[in-house]
């Protein structure tokens, strides 16, 4: 069993794309959406003044507060920036002032607030109550760190359905499976020596990952590594299991390919990677959290942002471990071994 | 689909034993029902003296024997050391990694991987991958189908040590003539059942007659001339195919006096060729189809 988990390791790292793919690809991922929803706050609002009496005083009023970008804009332009969104709001002046703007954008709604402020303290209105801002960065509520542990759950997921099914395929399709069941071989070794090179990989794809979120972004691990160790290896079995079984009847690489994309896309999308799964009507808020990634998902922010305990986890990981066990039992069960 | 049926085979301890026959004649079917990769659907096999068994007694009978699978492809990616590593691990008893290489003689090539290797080597590397366990008995499905002549000699010479070692060999072939070069026994298959069973001798034997003469015309065959060279002396068969094919005991009485008899009759000759019957003399006389264009 050793020598065939050994013989699996091999074949994964002398495979470049499948190494970039693992390990190279989550990093990129992480890189280009940590940079791109960087916490710099909203940035400056563009905001347009449409021509009419006083429109470069006003603009220049709110221009001069630091939070504000105001030009005047003629009304066709100002329209088209307003329908394009490359301005927040426009100004119409005049008595009373217009803001036309869209108001289920939030970027519209901050803008209408901030030039109402400007405009009214311009005009004189003075603060009923005193107010101080006390501004905080707190680590654990930016984008980046709810992004982290959603790509370690993807990745977990990816890994364990490419990393095995390809395998089990490939040896199908090259009678090699065959040639396996000719010797003494134990089936149940040749199964688990999936599992086995799967630990050694999922360390990597850990230490690489939520290494690089700390270095690059400063992302912690509120809770304890062990628990965050044994979350991932119960991740990996699981999607390990679910592997198995996407593989177990399929001859071709074609045809295993469509199922691991019927197997993965949903979870993608519904299991709360990129962004909440809140978002999602309340209707199927329960079966989104019966999907083995989510509960994944689910656990390892608990961990790595709530820096909560192993006991307190228990539904969501029984729901993983319980993925694992059917789907693992299931493919043994139906496992093309010809 | 039946694709194999009515087979009654015994292979005794050191022997080497051949399944011939052309594609689709059922020769890996029965290989690989010996082989218990495939369930027959009713009969039974012992191999060893045991039949086959899930669980611990099959892989107890496993371990006693190698197997060489037609379309098996090894891992591209693994190198040859590796993989005769990985199927060294699979048996209680084995051949060292350099013991079995000697054996095949890819000592030089042990660092290479799978994907680099020639048909000839991948095949010898097959056959290592069988001959690790140190197997009484050996399974050779093809192993020399679409080989160079000078590997398919390296095969045949690691299989007559193997033998000579004192190892039981079954084979399957579709070239007659690796049959009759290093098999004691051969059965000929042909759509799913034996047509003949003996040694390469005794087969040959069957025709009557040790030499083959094929020979074609310029122009069309005659009325009457096949009836002739039924009747001449020596010939024990005629056979009508591409050209005519005779059958004869005695070469040097019957050649001159077929030239002499078509010279007498003004026919010219197209091609002529003569050999020792063979294997494949015996498949055509056994079916009328000749053996490669099946």
């Amino acid at each position: 069993m050793f020598q065939l988990a050994l013989a699996r390791m091999r074949e994964f790292y002398r495979e470049p794309e499948a190494v970039f793919w693992v390990f190279g690809f989550p990093i990129v991922l992480a890189f280009a959406l940590g940079l791109a929803f960087r916490n710099t706050g909203p940035g400056q609002l563009q905001v347009g003044v449409m021509p009419g009496p006083g429109d470069s005083v006003l603009a220049a009023t709110l221009d001069s507060s630091p939070r504000v970008v105001a030009s005047v804009l003629d009304t066709a332009t100002g329209r088209l920036r307003l329908r394009t969104g490359r301005v927040a709001l426009l100004v119409l002046p005049g008595d009373p002032i217009v803001y036309r703007y869209d108001s289920t954008r939030t970027e519209s709604g901050l803008a209408r607030l901030e030039v109402d402020e400007v405009l009214q303290r311009a005009r004189g209105r003075k603060d009923p109550v005193a107010i101080r801002d006390d501004r905080t960065t707190a680590p654990g509520s930016r984008y980046i760190d709810f992004l982290i542990p959603g790509l370690l759950g993807m990745n977990l997921l990816g890994s364990g359905i490419w990393g095995v099914g390809f395998s089990v395929v490939q040896a199908r399709q090259k009678k090699l499976l065959k040639r396996y069941m000719a010797t003494p071989m134990r089936r149940s070794h040749y199964l688990l020596s999936f599992i086995l090179s799967r630990l050694v990989f999922l360390i990597l794809e850990v230490v690489a990952l939520v290494g690089f979120g700390w270095l690059l972004f400063g992302v912690a691990v509120r809770g304890s590594f062990f628990t965050l160790a044994g979350i991932t290896i119960l991740g990996a079995f699981a999607f390990a299991g679910l592997g198995l079984l996407v593989a177990s009847r399929a001859k071709t690489i074609e045809g295993v390919s469509g199922l691991m994309n019927l197997v993965m896309l949903p979870m993608w999308i519904l299991s709360g990677t990129f962004f909440a799964y809140s978002r999602f009507p309340d209707a199927m808020i329960p079966f989104v959290k019966a999907l083995p990634l989510t509960a994944l998902n689910d656990a390892l922010r608990a961990v790595m942002i709530d820096g909560a305990a192993l006991t307190t986890l228990g539904a969501p990981l029984a729901i993983v471990a319980a993925w694992g066990a059917v789907s693992f039992v299931v493919a043994l069960r139906i496992f093309r071994w010809r | 689909m039946v694709a194999v049926k009515g087979l009654d085979l015994t292979v005794g301890a050191g022997e080497c034993f051949g399944l011939l026959g052309p594609n689709g004649a059922g020769k890996t079917t029965t290989i690989e029902i010996l082989e218990g990769l495939t369930l027959p659907d009713s009969g039974d096999v012992e191999i060893l003296g045991t039949p086959w068994r899930e669980g611990a007694a099959g892989r107890a009978l496993r371990e006693r024997l190698g197997i060489q699978l037609q379309e098996t492809q090894l891992a591209d990616k693994l190198t040859v050391t590796e993989t005769l590593a990985l199927f060294r691990s699979f048996y209680k008893q084995s051949h060292t990694v350099d013991e079995v290489l000697a054996l095949v003689e890819l000592e030089e090539k042990r660092k290479a991987r799978v994907v680099t290797l020639s048909g000839g080597q991948k095949q010898r590397l097959a056959v290592a991958c069988a001959l690790v366990s140190k197997p009484e008995l050996l399974f050779l499905d093809e192993p020399t189908t679409g080989l160079d002549p000078q590997s398919r000699r390296q095969l045949w010479e690691i299989i007559r040590r193997f033998r000579a070692a004192g190892g039981t060999v079954l084979l399957t072939t579709h070239y007659m003539e690796e049959a009759e070069r290093l098999c004691d026994r051969v059965a000929i298959m042909d759509h799913g059942t034996v047509i003949a069973l003996g040694t390469p001798r005794e087969l040959i034997a069957t025709l009557g007659a040790e030499h083959v003469v094929e020979f074609s015309l310029s122009d069309a065959v005659p009325d009457g001339l096949m009836d002739m060279l039924r009747g001449m002396t020596g010939v024990t068969a005629v056979r009508a195919g591409v050209g005519l094919s005779l059958t004869v005991t005695e070469l040097h009485r019957t050649l001159p006096a077929l030239l002499a008899e078509l010279q007498r009759r003004t026919l010219e000759l197209a091609s002529l060729t003569t050999h020792h019957a063979t294997l494949d003399d015996v498949f055509v006389a056994l079916t009328g189809r000749q053996l490669r264009d099946t």
